[in-house]
């Protein structure tokens, strides 16, 4: 038995992290989504948009460029997915979450850091991929996106409702 | 110092134009930060000491593009961009240039 397990530890290890990465994994991209559902929700008055927007001059008391970045890995087992799905080509579902998790949290923080603003204009995002050491066999375990724009705080009221003449 | 990503500072009016500036720095993580962030990668989910280096390293990016562009006589920085890339393994440039004006 111990025999067994001594020369099968290579595999026990792999099907250990891959356990791991699964069911911590899961419950971390889950926590993740509620939670930027929740802030997604309270920050829906605050617009990013990429278009450059001409607001009358009178109106505009300032102005300032806002960035928001967010790191996101990606967790074992899905990396062992994707790999899999490597041989047959087609939709890598779980990095496609791990994107666009990171894309909706790099756009939450920049939201967040322009308080009382109206609308947030010509908004860009990149996305890198980071940790090559962090990742051996040259796969992509975390990407890196950060969004940018330019935040317009107007004089009236910054909590205003109204919808903005674009 | 204004700074913006679009064409021109809203409410203002650009009288003087110096030309492009740039600001970049290359950073690399400690070995711990790196040590941690591989046991990270296990499970998923953010890297928050990744997070912060690259947060500071822009941060710093556009310091001393701001640096350059008052050394030039300008008052604000305009239509500014981002780059990222890896240099080297475990380092990465973080790049940031613009327009510098000035306005009133």
């Amino acid at each position: 038995m111990i025999e067994l397990i001594m020369q099968n530890v290579g595999l026990l290890t792999l099907l250990f992290l891959v356990t791991l990465g699964y069911t911590v994994g899961t419950l971390v991209e889950k926590r993740h989504y509620r939670s930027l559902m929740k802030r997604e929700q309270a920050l829906l008055t605050l617009p990013a948009v990429t278009i450059k927007h001409d607001q009358s001059v009178d109106e505009i008391r300032g102005s300032m460029m806002v960035s928001g970045s967010a790191v996101i890995s990606i967790d074992y087992f899905k990396r062992f997915l994707a790999r899999l799905r490597n041989i047959f080509g087609g939709r890598v579902k779980s990095y496609e979450t791990l994107v666009d998790r990171s894309r909706r949290e790099a756009i939450l923080r920049m939201k967040a850091s322009a308080p009382g603003a109206a609308i947030i204009v010509n908004m860009r995002l990149e996305t890198a991929a980071i940790g090559n050491s962090a990742n051996q066999k040259r796969m992509i375990g975390s990407v890196e996106t950060l969004a940018y724009g330019t935040a317009i705080w107007l004089r009236t009221s910054p909590t205003s409702e109204a919808p903005l003449k674009i | 110092m204004y700074i913006t990503n679009i064409e021109t500072i809203p409410g203002k009016t650009i009288v003087e134009h110096y030309g492009l500036v740039q600001g970049s720095t290359v950073r690399a993580k400690h070995i711990g930060r790196d040590f941690m962030a591989s046991l990270k990668n296990l499970v998923g989910g953010e890297l928050k000491g990744y997070t912060e280096l690259l947060g500071d390293a822009r941060k710093e990016a556009v310091e001393r593009m701001k640096a350059q562009a008052s050394q030039l006589g300008a008052n604000a920085v305009v239509n500014v961009r981002f780059a990222t890339s890896s240099v080297a393994q475990g380092a990465a440039e973080l790049f940031a240039y613009g327009t510098a004006v000035r306005v009133e």
